[in-house]
């Protein structure tokens, strides 16, 4: 039996043991995966399983090759199709962000501001939709949004309309479709921010001349200016590589970044494209990762 | 308690014919069921500085911020000036407000946070610049405006506070608890610079606070406040020297209260049976009170005069035995045992280094002045 006091002498300790595991976690399940594709990235095609040749090979008995091949790379630059689909992709991921934002604000301060026992009920719709698959949320917006679906029925009924709307595969249903999906992810950090604000502060600012308006502007949203980061963060950079929702909602047009990686690893069966899209994807996201890292980081020191 | 600090030198509420500054009028303020304040009328004359005094809960806040115009009074109105208040937003209000947290913009330097009012009254920049940087001065934080408020000490926010609340020049400052925060020897010290800048700027000043030490060495005047009323109002020496009821004698300082029967009442002099007492007590002078009404006789610690002889030719005399004894250095406080049961509390000042020590368990006698008891009727 292995009592602590024998592991201490080899120096583990259960101090030791518990920082490991996560780091643990991350080698096994973020760095090794990622290597992993790194290395296809820097692979040839091949027709065969898998369907891509290996970067390290014996030659011969006594010589070690190792081919890496920048190819995948420069193709992604030679065809207009990655960069115009990444282009667009952040284009997407922006508007939706900003869409998150103008709706989200105003849902995170009207619950900060309510009382405390209706606080939870209404923290408890943000997060209710996560009690289903997100498949399945994404699915239901497609029976509402097409042309024979509930809400053009409804408009119909009502008389507000004589033909059905088209929105279904369109980039208003994408937008719908991703707002709706992130919204908690951009609501739930800014409530955090604002829950923590000392409101007497807006009657300070008002007794000293400010319209409620004014108020919000000089005071409050200066204040927030962390959770929006953090919270713009949230819903930015998933929104970027995000393939279910233009796929399902979006249409044939909607030229998303996660959908051509899609297309190159399952349809061309092109792993070493897909996997240098993956990586390129991944080095354009870095930086706004460490930036919410930093806005994170301040925001728990408590230094606004 | 010296009242030498007064700064306002007349007594305009004394003189019927002075127009108030700020009139309030009836006002009352309901929660639901709870009424915070009810039926306050109040006259403050410019330049005072106004002390509203009372337990938490009193309705004292309320009051302040119908003032601030954060709640709005469910009737009666306010009038600034003669200006009646009603309907007008606290961002057109002439009045500013020190609030007890101090509220300062956590995301300005202490310039930012002192020229804030101004900038939004679009004042010129150069005069911005010129009166925060006076104001600054004034209240002695000339090198720190470029700090951040959390990189200040309690009493220094307490005075980024203040000026910020001063540099817009308002008719009246509403003062919530302005030394709550700070510790006793800072307390002290802030008080008198406090009277000082007043006296300086000339501004009214409304405080709120539930210390009563506090509304005694700022205040011109006191109300004191209870359950949403106003019981008494009056310079501090009125309030403690001349209580009208049983709790602002008890509120405001300490006080020994004997409940009795008035079973003689002559225009000069009147006489009262105390059970408590263990006899009468002689005050010399006439109240206006019916015969056989039960009243209560007020008595100030340090109005009592203790012996170990008994005293010659007093009016009023008790015996008792010290039960305990606070020495405070100043002067001790006895709590003296009187054979009903009742403990009087006497304070004594230590007037000579070697005195005769009194101890526990002694017998003493005590004696007052018949010009000393308050007689209130309720």
């Amino acid at each position: 039996m292995i009592r602590p006091g024998h592991l201490r002498k080899v120096g583990v300790s259960g101090r030791g043991l518990v920082v490991a595991l996560p780091y643990l976690w991350l080698l096994l399940f973020f760095v090794v995966p990622f290597v992993i594709v790194l290395k296809i990235s820097f692979s040839d095609v091949d027709l065969a399983i898998p369907p891509y040749k290996p970067l390290i090979e014996w030659i011969g008995t006594n010589s070690l090759a190792i081919k890496v091949n920048f190819n995948n790379y420069a193709f992604l630059f030679t065809d207009p199709l990655y960069i115009h689909a990444l282009l667009n992709s952040i284009k997407v991921a922006f508007i939706s962000t900003l869409l998150c934002l103008v709706i989200g604000y105003p849902m995170a301060y009207g619950i900060a501001r309510s009382a405390p026992s209706t606080r939870n009920v209404l923290l408890l719709l943000v997060v209710l939709p996560f009690w289903t698959s997100l498949l399945l949320r994404v699915y239901a917006w497609i029976g509402l949004l097409k042309a024979n679906g509930v809400i053009n029925n409804v408009l119909i009924w009502l008389g507000a309309i004589h033909e059905p709307l088209t929105m279904l595969y369109t980039p208003f249903a994408m937008y719908v479709g991703i707002v709706y999906s992130y919204l908690p992810f951009l609501i739930l950090p800014l409530y955090a921010n604002l829950e923590k604000m000392d409101w007497q502060l807006l009657e300070a600012a008002e007794d000293l001349g400010c319209r409620p308006w004014q108020a919000f502007y000089k005071i409050t949203l200066p204040l927030s200016r962390n959770g929006v980061l953090a919270g713009s963060m949230l819903v930015f950079i998933p929104a970027v590589g995000e393939f279910v929702i233009p796929a399902l909602l979006g249409g044939p047009n909607a030229l998303m970044i996660g959908r051509v990686l899609w297309d190159e690893f399952f349809s061309n069966r092109a792993w070493p494209v897909a996997s240098a899209v993956a990586i390129l994807l991944l080095i354009l996201l870095v930086p706004f990762m460490m930036w919410y890292q930093s806005v994170q980081a301040r925001e728990s020191a408590g230094a606004r | 308690m010296s009242n030498s600090a007064e700064p306002v030198k007349s007594t305009p509420w004394s003189d019927p014919t002075a127009r108030p500054y700020v009139q309030i009028e009836r006002v009352s303020k309901s929660f639901g069921d709870f009424k915070a304040v009810d039926d306050v009328s109040l006259n403050i004359y410019r330049g005072e500085i106004f002390c509203l005094l009372g337990a938490s809960g009193c309705g004292k806040t309320t009051l302040l911020r119908m003032l601030g115009g954060f709640e709005t009074p469910s009737s009666g109105r306010i009038l600034i000036d003669g200006e009646d208040m009603t309907g007008v937003p606290p961002y057109e209000r002439p009045v500013n407000m020190m609030f007890q947290s101090y509220a300062l913009f956590p995301h300005m330097t202490v310039e930012q946070n002192v020229a804030f009012g101004l900038k939004q009254d679009r004042v010129p920049k150069s005069e911005i610049a010129e009166r925060v940087a006076t104001m600054l001065d004034l209240v002695k934080l000339g090198g720190f405006g470029k700090r951040k408020p959390h990189q200040l000490s309690g009493g220094q926010k307490q005075r980024v506070a203040l000026a910020r609340s001063l540099v817009k020049r308002p008719k009246l400052l509403l003062l919530d608890e302005p030394l709550g925060a700070l510790d006793k020897k800072l307390r002290e010290h802030t008080q008198f610079e406090l009277i000082g800048l007043q006296d300086k700027l000339g501004v009214t000043f409304l405080v709120v606070t539930h210390d009563q030490e506090e509304a005694m060495t700022l205040a011109s005047r006191i109300g004191v406040m209870d359950h949403g009323e106003i019981v008494q109002a009056g310079t501090p020496l009125e309030i403690y020297e001349f209580p009208s009821s049983k709790f602002v004698a008890d509120f405001v300082g300490t006080v020994n209260i004997f409940e009795g029967k008035l079973i003689e009442d002559e225009p000069e002099h009147v006489r009262i049976r105390s059970d408590e007492l263990g006899g009468t007590i002689f005050i010399s002078h006439g109240i206006s009170a019916a015969p056989e009404a039960i009243v209560w006789a007020a008595i100030r610690p340090e109005k009592i005069f203790m012996s170990t002889a008994p005293p010659p030719g007093a009016d009023n005399v008790v015996r008792g035995a010290v039960q305990d004894i606070a020495y405070l250095g100043d002067l001790s406080i006895y709590l003296i045992k009187l054979p009903t049961g009742k403990v009087v509390r006497v304070t004594q000042p230590n007037t000579s280094r070697h005195a005769e020590a009194i101890t526990w368990e002694q017998q003493v006698y005590l004696s007052w002045d018949s010009s000393s008891p308050v007689v209130v009727t309720r």
